[in-house]
């Protein structure tokens, strides 16, 4: 179903002014949670950084946002915007054609999602101490903002959302199975198009941020839904559709750093789920004490469970007889490694519905955080509305376990349907994958429940 | 038919009553008929013992003493807490008259990881996880007896380069 094809929503799209007054919204609220965790309250849960963003903007994200919307975040989000601002001179003016500030092409080597993987896992390892300190949560969020403004003046383009954002990498990979997209209607259009104007912009507008030619989008993983193509396609042959869900895992990547991906959100998930919402108190000393020996050993635990010990494994179990490896490497090496890649994608329903059953756990634990937060920010002893002596209380515990047992289960019936398609094409054998799946899920209902 | 056979089978796995499964009550714990006595050191950001096993219908007592700043205590599902401050002990007591696992928390602000300090109290046996496991291997059961109707045909995957 094209949703371009209502007026109303389609000319809301193509208008700045709407998404401009969201931007200002979200840019406004950023950088109040840079400031309430720089000089609000150091306890973390009476500030509004600690829970607004990692209980409040972080429930959105992966509850609603990711699953429906896929990368719907990306098209409101306040962090590269100052950067975009001024690298194009202008903040709603049509663009004049002369490059700002360096305009360089982010170098080949760095155009995948290598260094998004690595951005992720450094928050990743020191996470107990950036969900729980708000000044660490502030000079995080500072230093995104600082770094997206530096990337613009030097490289074009977006280059921090769609090379080395931390989360904008996973959103990516996720987006994959909203039930939204944004795709050509006629692809003779797009190749007769002269001067290709979604891609190198015209006087309606600029050209793709995130370095996609939308008449070779087949899928959602780099589309950032900014809607300049929409604006500046003269032959009106853009459209946002609404779709099956995980459409585009039909479509298998054969891509490296997106199976490692995978893994890495699969592992990581996990991980929280011991560490954070487990009962081991050693594992949250390990985690938290960053700089000691016991967190060594944890962020090596940590890195060796993701690029070691589940990749390993669904390795060994896709091709677990020495003829079946060497086949898969030799000769044809580049066709072992793209079943991999692959069949990889198979996970990716999966780590979405575990960051799902985390995050309930989490949310639902926490979010009462949120309205003492709102009425006292900074936690300075404010009463905004009312609601600051609101004392904690977790909220609907009673349907917390079905809730987490359906995301998962229901995560792993959506996998190993993604699975039977992925190693059909890959000519391998499914059922190793479905039971590499059943695994990991049974291993994470030990842990939430 | 098969669909009809694996709804009935998921019938059986949600409502079907599981064997008893021993739950022995653990380390510095006082038996006293269906009483169960635990004490638990509370320090940031950790309990001592961490996990709790009782019998369904046990009247649970809990001794909560702080090692370091004020903890408190909070079941999940019950809804019962205690608080205990620095050096200081407080009991709480209830029934545990349902089955399940059940996570007990700190619920007064101790510090950083306040939110993340928690234990687990299972009574009886953790059926609810038995059975998850049960409708996941009905749920693969089902996927790998029924494949999908309409297999994709013309497609290559795509090489690694791009």
């Amino acid at each position: 179903m094209e949703l371009t094809r209502l007026p109303l929503l389609k000319s809301a799209l193509k208008s700045r002014y709407p998404q401009l007054a969201v931007f200002i919204v979200m840019l406004v609220g950023y950088i109040f949670a840079i400031l309430a965790g720089l000089i609000g309250t150091p306890v973390g849960s009476h500030n509004f950084s600690i829970v607004f963003v990692w209980i409040g903007w972080w429930a959105i994200l992966i509850l609603v946002a990711v699953p429906f919307f896929g990368r719907g975040w990306c098209a409101v989000c306040p962090i590269p915007l100052p950067g975009e601002w001024l690298q194009r001179g202008a903040i709603l003016s049509p663009p004049d054609k002369k490059p700002k500030w360096l305009n360089l092409r982010v170098p080949k080597m760095f155009r995948n999602i290598w260094l998004q993987n690595i951005s992720f896992l450094l928050l990743a390892l020191f996470s107990s101490v950036l969900l729980t300190t708000p000044n660490i949560t502030g000079i995080i969020l500072a230093a995104m903002l600082f770094t997206a403004i530096g990337l613009s003046m030097i490289f074009e383009r977006r280059a921090f959302c769609r090379y080395l954002c931390p989360v904008g990498g996973f959103i990516g990979l996720y987006s994959q199975t909203a039930p939204i997209e944004l795709r050509i209607n006629d692809k003779q259009v797009c190749a007769k198009c002269e001067g290709k104007p979604c891609y190198n912009g015209n006087e309606k507008g600029y050209g793709c941020p995130w370095d996609v030619f939308p008449g070779g989008l087949t899928k959602n993983t780099y589309c950032g839904l900014c809607m300049e193509c929409l604006r500046t396609c003269p032959h009106d042959n853009i459209a946002l559709n609404l779709r099956p869900f995980a459409a585009d895992l039909a479509k298998p990547s054969a891509r490296m750093d997106e199976a490692f991906k995978a893994f890495i959100m699969l592992g990581s998930a996990m991980i929280y789920a011991g560490v954070l919402l487990g009962p081991w108190g050693a594992l949250k000393d390990a985690a938290y004490n960053v700089g000691s020996g016991a967190w060594f050993v944890y962020a090596a635990a940590f890195l060796a469970i993701i690029f070691v010990v589940l990749p390993g494994t669904f390795r060994l179990m896709i091709f677990p007889s020495p003829i079946g490896r060497g086949a898969a490497l030799s000769p044809s090496k580049g066709a072992g490694v793209r079943a991999f890649a692959a069949l990889s994608n198979s996970l990716i329903p999966l780590g979405l519905m575990f960051w799902v059953a985390f995050s309930l756990s989490f949310v639902l634990t926490n979010a009462s955080y949120i309205f003492a937060a709102l009425s006292d920010p900074l936690g300075l002893g404010w009463n905004l509305f009312g609601t600051a002596n609101i004392a904690w209380q977790p909220i609907l515990t009673s349907i917390l376990a079905p809730a987490q047992t359906l995301s998962l289960v229901g995560g792993l019936a959506w996998s190993a349907r993604t699975a039977q398609r992925s190693a059909q094409e890959a000519h391998v054998s499914s059922v190793p994958v479905v039971v590499y799946c059943f695994i990991v899920t049974a291993f994470m209902l030990w842990l939430l429940l | 038919m098969a669909w009809i056979l694996l709804g009935l089978l998921a019938a059986v796995v949600a409502f079907a009553p599981l064997p008893a499964l021993s739950s022995p009550p653990q380390a510095r714990t006082l038996r006293q008929g269906s009483a169960q006595a635990f004490e638990i050191d509370a320090r940031q950001f950790a309990y001592s013992p961490s996990e709790l096993k009782v019998n369904t219908g046990d009247t649970v007592t809990i001794q909560l003493v702080s090692a370091d700043v004020v903890h408190g205590l909070y079941v999940d599902g019950y809804d019962v807490s205690v608080e205990a401050d620095p050096g200081q002990s407080a009991t709480l007591t209830f029934v545990a008259d349902k089955p399940g696992s059940f996570r007990f928390r700190c619920n007064i602000t101790c510090g950083a990881m306040h939110p993340f300090m928690i234990g687990k109290l299972t009574v009886g046996s953790n059926d609810w996880l038995y059975r998850s496991i049960g409708f996941s291997i009905l749920a693969i059961i089902g996927i790998l007896l029924f494949p999908r109707s309409t297999p994709i045909t013309n497609y290559q995957l795509p090489p690694t380069d791009h």
